[in-house]
């Protein structure tokens, strides 16, 4: 060491000279390489402050929607007929689950679950739902299960009990079809509705009167700030917009004339729509079988719905709105009414029925229902008025031959017929009033004067549902004047649906000519204790001890085939294969307050069917409950 | 001038002196001692918000700091002549124990990195290499004539890759990168001629593609997060992202000590170690920060003055030596939270959480006061 110390030249001076030089020069070096880390920190918290603090904010705050506790909804006398239950739910963000398996299995240890849960689990997972959201593992936690869970949560992350409010219909099924249901809120309907507006809500209305008032009846989500972790837990609320619980709505409807509707139609097929004249107010809209709106939130299993969606007498399907039968006889008064405008008859005109028609020049007879195989039938000299209380086929076969398919046509569609005129009716069918131009156009086929006749008498490809009959009997009732049926009454909405656009009334039949058909009408419940073939056709049923005078008109339609989507049974063919029963009828005559619309599937004559159900409802209506139940103890 | 004023006037110079001489023996400088006392305390303040205000933690490493301060304080008292002798020696131990770590080592976080003696506490050699690579090297180069010439250059470099490249295996770039700093620094100081850093430079940058190959994939991923952090903003690009969000977020002024969002709901990874300044940026802004690094500069400052007036080559490239390292430790750290270099393990000094580092860190201050207090021999 020292033998090379001494061969080099050192020179200290030399080497401190150039070591504080080269110091000199780090240090500049290192303020400037300080300087890049200041400027770069003036980057980020200075000149780009605003898009880090806005993600930071991003980070840590999430926007948690609020479901606006959905409106109630009441029957005309303030009973509650669908409302909201407080719940509380099992919830599970599998985005948040680290064994999904092993939580199962931990919840399955301490509450239980069935294998049905576990299925419907699995079924509401692999559907399409937005991230991060809670999946409903069971519906309803009872108080114990709820503790259960409670105290375990730090073992179940992503295990949330979630307090909720649930549709609840405490009227069951009597209501189902008037008042509609709600769903779980699909894929689908996301793809409809707002979804923002929507971030929190789980059921969303399918039917009736929850469908067509959904905008009202939903309200307005509400948003919860909180903050949460890197792990999304919720760490504390920042603020809150509470949400705006949706409008109640007061219906026309009343739950006991629905209960005595239902009741009289005793548990067959059919329906009954019952309308106020004066408003077109809905106030019974029954539709039997039905089923129970419920069971839809609580969870049908595939079972059940199955069940209901195979059951031969369709308890799903709505007959009172989207049924469309023909009307039958039901339809003559508007004939009557056609015809006295064309100059085609007038109320003296009669002729003698010899129990059928005959076109000129043809041989096919017509029959009226009174012929038989026997003795031909007939019933004597008729005139307009005995035509209708005595619902005679031959007489109207004369008119509809005379007035031809137009009149009929455009009789038919200022009653409203061929298209749904009710204000706020979900799914209401618009029926079918055929003329020369549609049977052209659907059938590829001229109009015949053999469908003139079978126009006349309601049969034919005249379709109608009971809502358009119900409309028809309060038109008449209000002699022309239009009603369009609606069920909403009152709400603390301003909704348009309070204020339908008055439709114009019927001023091309005379108000004599209507007096005349009420007249005649009145005659059918009335005209009694008359010699054979005299009386009016619901009288016998109906009409003996009727306290309130009651217009109406029976009618029977045919059934020319099985229904559509029904299987071969011969042990039920023949009861299918029955005529359909149908009665339309209004009450007080003189001041009418209801006006009803029955239809009894496969039932047979509409006199003897039909009307006792239409007199139930009419009777639930308009007579004090005592007298009700006196007459019920008299039976 | 009466004789009582002359007095007066000396007795005076004579307190200051007594002062002076005070700290002389013990071995102290007091601006440097100041500002590592400083830093460290600013450092605290931040590590307790980082910590979550976790007081037991906090203490840990309250004492810790307290032993490594210890440390300092004997360093300061080592015989400069003897730590020149000594330096091969405890730099031939430190590579035998890097060897041995490769071989026997104990195994935490994918990383052999400890030698476990039972009986002693866990031991990582890399650190003690931060001190014994400056050190040999200064030793080496300060008994040659200098500037260096290649053939020293060329050793000089063995010296600092053969540790390196040990540690490099084990792996942790982060230290490795620290030890061959060290070196490089020393060299520097010594008069390396500029053409042959530059020259050194441009074969570096020319080499880039040879050093993308023989790099391992999670080394490759952290440089292509670098250059594109959303590219995988939940995985690779996570810590980067969000240390980018917490000090941006931070603005001029900070959201308040303990009052960041990015550091205490988690979403900053490693905010008590590595990424600790993001937490000061986050919570103090770039005011906060601002307030550190002048710290900082300082302490280099001083650190580099101390070196300029030390006794011999031996201290100056020393004292040097230590102080770039401790400017490469932190620009590395602050580069690399704020996106400006890829991910290493490398913490932010006197600031971050744990006791390895500061103890090497403040032996190495413990040395720098050695030089700054021991005198120029008189002959010189």
């Amino acid at each position: 060491m020292m033998d090379r110390d001494a061969l080099t030249l050192r020179n200290p001076e030399q080497e401190l000279r150039q070591f504080t030089g080269r110091a000199l020069t780090l240090w500049v070096f290192l303020a400037l390489a300080i300087l890049l880390l200041v400027l770069r920190l003036f980057q980020l918290q200075v000149l780009e402050h605003d898009r880090h603090a806005a993600r930071s904010e991003k980070n840590r705050i999430e926007v948690q929607p609020i479901a606006p506790p959905r409106g109630e909804i009441y029957d005309r006398k303030g009973r509650l007929i669908a409302g909201n239950l407080p719940v509380f739910s099992l919830m599970v963000v599998k985005e948040r689950v680290d064994d999904l398996e092993a939580t199962l299995a931990l919840l399955e240890t301490l509450i239980g679950l069935t294998a049905e849960e576990r299925e419907a689990f699995q079924g509401r997972l692999v559907r399409r739902r937005r991230p991060l959201e809670p999946v409903t593992l069971r519906l309803r936690l009872d108080p114990e299960a709820m503790a259960r869970v409670a105290v375990n949560r730090h073992r179940l992350p992503g295990v949330e009990i979630e307090a909720g409010l649930l549709r609840h219909y405490p009227e069951g099924d009597l209501l189902a079809h008037a008042v509609g249901s709600v769903r779980r809120l699909s894929e689908a309907d996301l793809q409809r509705v707002d979804p923002i507006a929507y971030s929190a809500t789980r059921f969303i209305g399918r039917l009736g009167v929850e469908a067509h008032y959904e905008r009202a009846l939903h309200g307005a989500v509400g948003h919860e700030r909180v903050e949460t972790d890197a792990r999304g837990r919720i760490t504390r609320t920042l603020d809150r917009t509470p949400p705006r619980a949706g409008h109640n709505l007061t219906l026309h409807l009343d739950r006991d004339l629905q209960a005595a509707a239902v009741a009289a139609l005793a548990g067959r097929r059919g329906a009954v729509v019952a309308l106020d004249p004066r408003t077109g107010g809905i106030l019974a809209l029954a539709s039997t079988p039905s089923y129970n709106p419920n069971d839809f939130i609580w969870g049908l299993d595939a079972e059940g719905y199955q069940a209901l969606q195979q059951d031969r007498d369709q308890p799903l399907f709505n007959r009172s709105v989207r049924g469309q039968y023909a009307p039958g006889s039901t339809f003559k008064p508007l004939v009557a009414l056609a015809a006295l405008t064309e100059g085609v008859t007038d109320w003296e005109r009669s002729l003698k029925d010899p129990g059928y028609y005959q076109l000129p020049g043809q041989s096919r007879k017509y029959r009226d229902w009174s012929w038989t195989a026997g003795n031909g039938g007939g019933q004597g000299v008729v005139d307009l008025r005995k035509a209708i209380y005595r619902s005679s086929n031959t007489y109207f076969f004369d008119l509809g031959a005379r007035l031809g398919p137009e009149p009929m046509a455009s009789v038919a569609r200022a009653f409203g017929l061929g298209r749904d005129r009710a204000v706020d009716v979900f799914g209401a069918r618009s029926g079918l009033v055929p003329d020369g131009g549609w049977k052209q156009q659907a059938q590829g086929q001229p109009w015949y004067p053999g469908d003139s006749l079978n126009y006349a008498i309601g049969q034919g490809a005249l379709l109608v549902t009971p809502l358009q009959l119900a409309t028809v009997a309060a038109t008449l009732a209000n002699r022309g004047r239009p009603v369009r049926p609606r069920f909403l009454m009152a709400s603390d909405a301003r909704l348009p649906e309070l204020a339908p656009t008055p439709l114009p009334p019927l001023d091309q039949f005379s108000q004599a000519d209507y007096a005349g058909v009420i007249d005649a009408m009145e005659a059918v419940v009335h005209r009694g204790d008359q010699r054979f073939g005299e009386n009016g056709t619901a009288w016998a049923y109906i009409g003996q001890d009727i306290p309130y005078r009651m217009a109406g008109k029976s009618g029977t339609a045919q059934v020319v085939e099985i229904p559509q989507g029904e299987e071969y049974d011969e042990d039920a063919l023949e009861e299918r294969q029955r005529k359909h029963a149908w009665f339309m009828a209004f009450a007080p005559v003189e001041a009418p307050e209801i006006a009803v619309a029955v239809l009894v599937e496969n039932g047979g004559g509409g006199s003897q069917i039909a009307a006792p159900v239409a007199r139930a409802v009419v009777d639930a209506w308009l007579l004090p409950p005592d007298s009700q139940v006196a007459q019920v103890a008299q039976q | 001038m009466s004789a009582a004023d002359f007095r007066r006037t000396l007795s005076r110079d004579d307190g200051f002196d007594r002062r002076q001489r005070w700290l002389r023996r013990l071995h102290l400088d007091l601006p440097l001692l100041a500002l590592v006392l400083l830093t460290a305390a600013y450092g605290l303040v931040v590590l307790y918000s980082a910590l979550d205000r976790d007081w037991l933690a906090f203490q840990g490493q309250l004492s810790r700091l307290a032993v490594a301060f210890v440390v300092m304080l004997i360093a300061a008292q080592l015989n400069l002549a003897m730590l020149q002798r000594w330096a091969p020696v405890l730099y031939g131990l430190g590579m035998v124990m890097l060897v041995l770590v490769l071989l026997v080592g104990v195994q935490a976080k994918g990383a052999q990195r400890w030698l476990g003696v039972p009986g002693l506490p866990r031991f990582q050699p890399s650190e003690l290499m931060k001190l014994a690579v400056p050190l040999m090297v200064a030793s080496f180069l300060a008994d040659r004539p200098l500037p260096p010439t290649g053939k020293t250059v060329a050793w000089v470099l063995a010296l600092i890759a053969a540790p390196a490249l040990l540690i490099g295996l084990q792996p942790d770039l982060g230290t490795a990168i620290l030890v061959a700093a060290a070196g490089f620094a020393v060299l520097l100081l010594s008069g390396l001629f500029w053409r042959w850093v530059l020259l050194a430079g441009l074969l570096g940058l020319a080499a880039l593609p040879g050093l993308w190959m023989v790099m391992r994939d999670y080394q490759r991923q952290r440089v292509l997060t670098l250059l594109d952090p959303e590219s995988d903003p939940l995985g690779a690009g996570w810590n980067i992202i969000q240390s980018k969000i917490a000090i941006g977020s931070g603005g001029l002024f900070g959201k308040g000590l303990f009052e960041g969002t990015q550091s205490h709901l988690n979403f900053l990874p490693e905010s008590h170690t590595d990424f600790i300044i993001a937490v000061l940026a986050e919570e103090l802004g770039f005011l906060g920060v601002l307030g550190l690094l002048t710290l900082y500069f300082l302490l280099l400052t001083r650190g580099l003055y101390i070196a300029t007036q030390g006794r011999d080559t031996f201290a100056r490239l020393l004292a040097g030596g230590l102080t770039l390292t401790f400017f490469t430790y932190l620009f590395v750290n602050v580069a690399m939270v704020s996106g400006l270099l890829p991910v290493v393990g490398v913490p932010l000094p006197l600031v971050s959480y744990g006791g390895t580092s500061a103890l090497t860190l403040l032996a190495g201050f413990g040395v720098l006061m050695a030089v700054a207090t021991q005198p120029k021999p008189l002959a010189a």
